[in-house]
């Protein structure tokens, strides 16, 4: 059940939380860390495993080069050092979601250590030190039945897919991160924003929290103000979206300081996150005793990356997330605020399309952001994957700017495109889209419209030109929109003049 | 440093092995004499000698990454204990993981 908790400012008034942020990457690789078993999501059951992943009698893993890699070019953009000599360890632990007994990981000599990152909330950046990225290996998947929860407690028995055992990860461990104060939610979860978006960006990752091919265990402890001695602290685990980071650091942070308040003691324990009630409950109580009698994997021999190497692939790593949205925002002059519905609406990518393709930058925003995040959101797919390039948009903006069609139509272009009827400029020809520039045309529909409305006429003659919205109103109602209300207005003002 | 047998009832914990309190105290002078002579071993390594892991000079044995035959899922389970849809079954595991 969810415990006592105080208001999240009068927590914060009294404590200051401290943070330590361990996020798992499941990296992309075809093959598995040791062995040549497919890493693919979703197949049956058990048949992605061999004598290797199955910890076999007489099995011998070898490790994957793509792994090693990928693991040195997300060091590299962490701001981490390279280890040039470094092994792997047996963590031991009695659990079957491991047929072996163990986990192949890195203990005291991970291949990435020392880096760092900034993070910017509310235009405060705030530098994480990373301690740490190591590689280890993912274990099997557990699937606790019999019971009325689904949970472990609860379970009767458990079935064991060993599929997923065996898929390389890295786990990259923050130092403690203090000073964040009432942000540090925030910061957490923009801190797992931007690893989501360079394990992106670096191709070495799907990064996606809702298939837990990045997961995040967030530990929190909290001090009294003015004190500087570390609280016991909770670890939270199931925390399975970016917003569940920040809500689950929030909720922990105000449940610690009602146990501190009532003069409670904090365990120190591992915590589960309940997304749907917005609570942790109390999960296994982790003592310093905990004992995985780490040796060094005596299978695998060290990793010795050659500093020719990493140089090779520091030479790879593309330009980083944040400092292309500062590029971005700096080459399109968009305020932070603009920036940040861009970013949140993940249309960055599309956007810099449309604008190489020829389109303002203001103007790929107003597409991107309103018509196209509309219908995207209606057919419930990515802005990407809309039937429209970036290239259709900028023609259709094209098309406004040279005056064939307005706004609205542009629209129906949009969605002609959409519904797979063509190139904009077909569409505007299938459609009959195009304003009319017939100047005979647009004036006697004009003339009709002063003729029909006499009223409004002495008004505008007398002054009130706001009026001649209506007979603008009136030509283009007659020309079912496809005129160019500017033009209509100039139209009606000349011949009343 | 003699074992105690305290010490041996929590390596039998980690090792899941229930010792009673007979064997505890049969174990801890024993596991010690191991002790004392990996103890000695390590005596003889002078400070120039460093901690050996493996046994061949041998760094960065890699292999490419490309996916190969896995095992057929019934040869998997053959040997299992007991099996259900495709899965290995296991008892329910008590309070050791969330």
């Amino acid at each position: 059940m969810s415990s006592a908790v105080v208001d999240f400012d009068d927590a914060l008034a009294a404590f200051d939380p401290v943070l330590g942020l361990e996020v798992h990457v499941e990296l992309n690789t075809a093959s598995k860390m040791f062995c040549g078993c497919s890493t693919a999501f979703g197949a049956e059951p058990n048949t992605h495993t061999c004598p290797v992943c199955l910890g076999l009698p007489g099995s011998l893993p070898v490790v994957n080069a793509k792994a090693i890699e990928s693991a040195i070019r997300i060091g590299l953009a962490l701001n981490c050092k390279i280890a040039d000599w470094c092994r792997f360890a047996r963590k031991n632990y009695f659990y079957p979601d491991m047929t072996k007994d163990f986990q192949i990981s890195q203990y005291d000599e991970p291949i990435a250590f020392d880096g760092w990152v900034d993070i910017d909330v509310d235009g405060e950046t705030f530098r994480i030190e990373i301690e740490r990225a190591h590689m280890e290996e993912d274990a099997g998947k557990l699937l606790h039945l019999g019971g009325t929860t689904g949970r472990i407690g609860d379970a009767e028995y458990s079935l064991l897919d060993y599929n997923r055992a065996g898929t390389p990860l890295i786990e990259i461990v923050t130092k403690t991160i203090s000073g964040t104060g009432s942000k540090a939610p925030q910061v957490a979860k923009a801190y797992v924003s931007f690893l989501r978006d360079l394990m992106v960006s670096l191709d070495v990752s799907d990064a996606r929290m809702e298939q837990a091919s990045l997961r995040c265990d967030a530990n929190v402890s909290i001090m009294p103000k003015g004190t500087t001695t570390l609280g016991l602290r909770t670890e939270t685990k199931n925390v399975n979206s970016l917003r569940s980071v920040e809500r689950a650091l929030h909720h922990e942070i105000c449940r610690q300081a009602a146990v501190l308040s009532s003069g409670g003691l904090v365990q120190q324990e591992t915590r589960h996150w309940h997304e749907d009630g917005g609570y942790t409950t109390s999960g296994r109580l982790k003592s310093d005793a905990e004992d995985y009698r780490y040796f060094p994997e005596p299978d695998l021999v060290p990793v010795a990356p050659s500093r020719e190497w990493v140089e090779e692939l520091r030479a790879t790593l593309p330009e980083l997330p944040n400092l292309r949205k500062l590029r971005l925002q700096g080459d399109w002059g968009f305020t932070d605020l603009e920036l940040q519905d861009v970013v949140n609406a993940g249309a960055l990518d599309v956007i810099e399309a449309t604008v190489a393709a020829g389109a303002s930058p203001q103007a790929a925003r107003k597409w991107w952001l309103t018509e196209l995040a509309r219908r995207a959101n209606e057919a419930g797919v990515e802005l990407a994957e809309l039937a429209i390039t970036p290239a259709q948009v900028a023609e259709v903006q094209g098309l406004v700017d040279a005056g064939t069609v307005n706004d609205k139509l542009a629209r129906q272009v949009i969605e002609g495109v959409l519904a797979g009827e063509g190139t904009p400029a077909e569409v505007v020809a299938r459609r009959n889209l195009a304003v009319v520039s017939d100047s005979g045309e647009l004036a006697a529909a004009v003339d009709r419209a002063i003729a029909a409305n006499p009223d409004v006429v002495i008004r505008i003659r007398d002054g009130h030109l706001q009026a001649a919205g209506a007979l603008i109103g009136a030509v283009m109602k007659e020309m079912r929109g496809q005129a160019d209300a500017a033009a209509v207005r100039e139209l009606v003002l000349a011949k009343l003049a | 440093m003699a074992l105690t047998p305290a010490d041996v009832a929590r390596l039998g914990e980690l090792a899941r092995v229930r010792l009673t309190e007979e064997e505890l105290v049969h174990l801890a002078p024993q596991l010690d004499v191991i002790l004392a002579s990996v103890a000695r071993v390590a005596e003889v390594a002078g400070a120039d000698v460093p901690p050996t892991s493996h046994a061949l000079p041998l760094t960065n044995v890699f292999r490419e990454d490309v996916v190969t035959e896995s095992l057929a899922a019934d040869a998997v389970l053959a040997g299992a204990p007991s099996v259900e849809d495709g899965r290995f079954r296991v008892p329910r595991i008590l309070g050791e993981e969330v």
